[in-house]
């Protein structure tokens, strides 16, 4: 079975991309695209480190249900993010971060 | 075999991700997300967690996808001239990512002294131990199923398969400890469909579009 050390670097190079992609990227979908790997890429920390951490013989499943908490919220984050997202294009016909400057000091 | 599993999974992931930031399109990228997914829903499964694997699968994959592509489309974002990047912001997203890659590597290493952390086996006979161990132990002072007929001890006691009863124990967990939390987490799901439906709704008096 592959090591703890391999899961928790699976998780921290997938977190880096999504920071790159959401320093990198212009396209705020994509941007929100990249926040969601970096969630997930969370939740396979939580996971590896529950499957490590066993409590009787079982799993710590405190860690689980925190991935699932993590789900949920990110689920309505999606939703209120893409609303806003909508809302933003009605508003300026652009999703292009670089044009939308007008909070900029 | 397990081990190839893992890589499979893992490359599967990363290769998501990659193709998640380089890729033009939004729907391709939106793709390759799904892609970075069902690897990570993998490595889940691999570590165990079979709820989480199938929730993530269908909660990112199915719902998640369908709302990107569908906003993508409903955006209609075809006239999108190449955008050139900024060398700056270019220079700036592959440093920082590549140190935060750096440390995570060092803590990694010297976190267990350059030994790698194993997990130790869940087999037949752990099971076994751990449904003993189920019925008598108390330990955050919250009554456990005692009875010998609950799902989680007959599961874990199978005489010719026994089977990680993972649902059930996340169940387990989330009534007894998380119970408060999970109320919590559906008023916040109630709060914001609500203002997705007062966001998307539109104005009749159009509000003022620039500035």
């Amino acid at each position: 079975m592959a090591s703890l050390n391999d899961y928790l670097f699976v998780s921290g190079l997938l977190f880096a991309i999504g920071l790159a992609g959401v320093i990198v990227r212009k396209n705020i979908i994509v941007i929100f695209m990249c926040l969601e790997l970096m969630l997930a890429s969370a939740s396979l920390t939580l996971v590896a480190f529950s499957r490590f951490h066993l409590l009787n013989g079982l799993p710590d499943y405190n860690g689980q249900v925190f991935v699932f908490f993590i789900i949920t919220v990110a689920a309505a984050e999606v939703a209120v993010g893409l609303a806003i997202i909508v809302a933003l294009y009605r508003a300026r016909q652009t999703i292009n971060v670089e044009e939308l400057t007008s909070m900029r000091g | 075999m397990e081990n190839l599993v893992f890589y499979l999974f893992a490359f599967m992931a990363v290769a998501g991700g990659v193709l998640l930031v380089a890729l033009r399109n939004p729907v391709s990228s939106a793709l390759a997300m799904v892609l970075s997914f069902v690897g990570l829903a993998g490595l889940f499964i691999g570590l165990n967690a079979y709820f989480v694997g199938i929730v993530q699968i269908l909660v990112y994959a199915g719902a998640i996808m369908v709302l990107f592509i569908f906003i993508i489309m409903l955006l209609d974002l075809n006239d999108e001239k190449p955008v050139k990047f900024k060398s700056s912001s270019v220079v700036a997203g592959l440093v920082i990512p590549l140190l935060l890659v750096v440390q995570i590597l060092g803590v990694i290493q010297t976190g267990s002294e350059g030994n790698r952390v194993e997990f130790e086996e869940i087999t037949n006979d752990s099971m076994q131990k751990s449904a003993e161990y189920f019925t008598q132990l108390d330990e955050y002072k919250i009554p456990l199923p005692r009875e010998k007929q609950s799902a989680i001890y007959k599961s874990l006691t199978h005489e010719k398969s026994p089977k990680l009863p993972d649902t059930n124990l996340i169940g387990h967990t989330i009534f007894k400890s998380y119970n408060y939390p999970l109320q919590v987490v559906g008023a916040l799901l109630l709060v914001a469909t609500i203002g997705v439906v007062i966001l998307s709704k539109r104005s009749n008096k159009q509000a003022p579009a620039d500035s």
